[in-house]
């Protein structure tokens, strides 16, 4: 063993024991974020592992040439460190799916490059690459693909630059396993004859569309689905990536990033009683539209805020239950206002949060999070379903589908047996709303005509604001 | 051997992934999910390795390019993330400002 060989092994030794330490970083980092005392100190640990990586990566002595490097890191810090600072919590759904697409392109340009320099070093060596890397390679390109362009569709969704409704036409099952094919025909060809780069630029390209076609069916309603999926398949990419140039650390903390999106899937599917398949081939509100009788429509009780007031200033315990349009509304300053002011009058003031209110998973408990909300009044579902009859006042801001009692009581309802908050048998129900439209799943809810619910029609942070006003 | 290897770790990283991110409350779901987002951003490693390496001109622009998604995916990931855990308040400290 010549010297130089020596010097190798010891710098690889060294950064494969630092990647040991930066992965146990990561454990430990998301071990922590399972509690909010000890979130913010895992992400701050998660964080350092990373820097580690990164830093032993750079004395790597492949690594010759630092100008470009630098040039690409000073510019995705800067945009990374503005975007995350200028960004509302309100446009938290998109931005992490924004960012979700950029690991995914990072993950196919690297896949890209290690097949490129494959290619370069089986044409010198005269020695073909070994199939495994080609497969792992072909995988980190196609799923970072279809992440990246998926992910911007998500965004597009969210931030409401492209319409959020399903966009679903018959055949798409079709269309999408046949994309898929296509794609692995492709890679298969260019296995054959890597020569022909053809392949290999239609894979790529058949990639990024299939992201698309993927995302386009799914409505506004399913995106704590969508996000969830993105992020792990963003996960699944940055594994693939380490397979293909061996790189133990990727793999590790792509798959722990994977395993934990599959998670945050299957919680949200379960929490809308829907399987995966239902929610990525069948656009919600297509789902049969019952042409027969309307299901217990009555008269709509609208309430003015002042009457309002009355009620809430007499009621010893209200639960807020927040939903999308309190995003929309920026309502959740104005929301926390009267939370205050309704304990000062002696009140106990609960919220309660379903699992898919929002657009994204915990979405209503980080902006809750921002308006100063103690995290401990936040109630989920099961806690507060068994007690919501003893509540005096459910006061709904911008919720429908999560609340909608059809759920349990109309078999027909295409949301029937999804786990909704029993809002109807709180003593009144408030219900805030815009206008009578039907929310984004584009079904009718009997809530706005029950017995005991009072509509309070107008723009939630102007209907909120009054009541607050009154009670001066 | 070496890719046996490989996949013995990465089966066993999902499960320690799954048995992790059961226990984390709903209530974290949205900082759980951009702080696991920012170390998919992993995949910088990788880019700048390629980056680095001269002999493959292709290579290193296509590993430039990756060096500045996964440094956005990084830097911005963890530090949105930190400011939403920032936020997270339990009720003796809430209202505080």
């Amino acid at each position: 063993m010549s010297i130089g060989e020596t010097l190798i092994s010891i710098d690889e030794t060294l950064i494969n024991s630092v990647y040991v330490i930066a992965a146990i970083l990561f454990i430990v980092g998301l071990k922590f974020l399972g509690s909010p005392a000890t979130a913010r100190k895992g992400n701050f640990i998660s964080a350092s592992g990373m820097l580690i990586a990164v830093v032993f990566t750079l004395a790597n002595q492949q690594i010759l040439s630092f100008d470009l490097i630098a040039v690409g890191v000073v510019f995705g810090a800067l945009v990374g460190a503005i975007v995350s600072r200028k960004v509302a919590m309100t446009s938290m759904p998109e931005m992490v799916a924004l960012f979700n697409g950029f690991g995914g392109l990072a993950s196919l340009f690297v896949g890209w490059a290690a097949l490129s320099v494959a290619l370069t070093q089986a044409v010198s060596s005269g020695i073909a690459i070994n199939s495994f890397s080609l497969v792992t390679i072909f995988l980190s390109i196609l799923i970072g693909g279809l992440t990246f362009t998926g992910s911007l569709l998500a965004y597009g969704k969210l931030s409401e630059k492209i319409s959020g409704r399903p966009f679903f036409y018959i055949g798409q099952r079709v269309v999408n396993s046949g994309i898929l094919i296509a794609v692995l025909v492709c890679a298969g060809l260019f296995f054959q004859d890597s020569a022909n780069e053809n392949w290999l630029y239609l894979a790529v390209g058949l990639s990024l569309v299939l992201g698309v076609m993927f995302v386009l069916p799914i409505g506004g309603a399913d995106m704590p689905v969508v996000i969830s999926l993105l992020n792990s398949f963003s996960g699944l990419a940055a594994a693939a990536a380490g397979f293909a140039i061996g790189n133990i650390l990727l793999i590790v903390a792509g798959s722990l990033v994977g395993a934990s999106g599959l998670i945050l899937t299957g919680i949200m599917c379960k929490a809308m009683n829907r399987s995966l398949s239902n929610v990525l081939f069948s656009g919600f509100g297509t789902v049969k539209v019952t042409d027969g009788p309307v299901i217990e429509q009555g008269e709509v009780k609208p309430m003015s805020a002042e009457d309002a007031y009355y009620v809430l200033e007499a009621a010893s315990s209200v639960v807020v239950i927040p939903g999308y349009g309190m995003a929309v509304a920026q309502a959740q300053h104005v929301v926390k206002e009267l939370q205050e002011i309704l304990e000062k009058n002696g009140a106990e003031v609960v919220y309660a949060i379903h699992p898919v209110a929002g657009r994204m998973p915990g979405h209503m408990n980080v902006l809750l999070a921002e308006a100063d909300v103690p995290y401990d009044l936040l109630l989920e579902m099961d806690q507060i379903n068994p007690r919501i009859e003893s509540f005096d006042v459910a006061i709904v801001i911008g919720a429908n589908d999560v609340v909608n009692p059809a759920a349990r009581e109309v078999e027909s309802s295409p949301i029937y047996g999804m786990p909704v908050i029993n809002a109807n048998q709180a003593n009144t129900v408030f219900v805030l709303k815009r206008s009578m439209a039907t929310g984004f799943a584009g079904i009718d809810n009997p809530l706005f005509f029950k017995e005991n619910t009072r509509m309070i029609f107008g723009d939630a942070k102007e209907t909120l604001g009054n009541l607050v006003k009154s009670f001066d | 051997m070496e890719i046996i290897f490989l996949i013995f770790v990465f089966v066993l990283a999902i499960f320690l992934g799954v048995e992790l991110i059961n226990k984390v409350p709903s209530t974290l779901h949205t900082p759980l999910m951009s702080g696991s987002n920012a170390i998919s951003g992993i995949t910088l490693l990788g880019a700048l390795v390629s980056a680095g390496s001269t002999n493959n001109e292709f290579a290193s622009i296509l590993g430039v390019l990756a060096v500045a998604f996964a440094t956005i995916n990084v830097v911005g990931g963890y530090m949105v993330t930190d400011r939403m855990l920032a936020m997270f308040k339990k009720k003796e400290s809430g209202g505080s400002k």
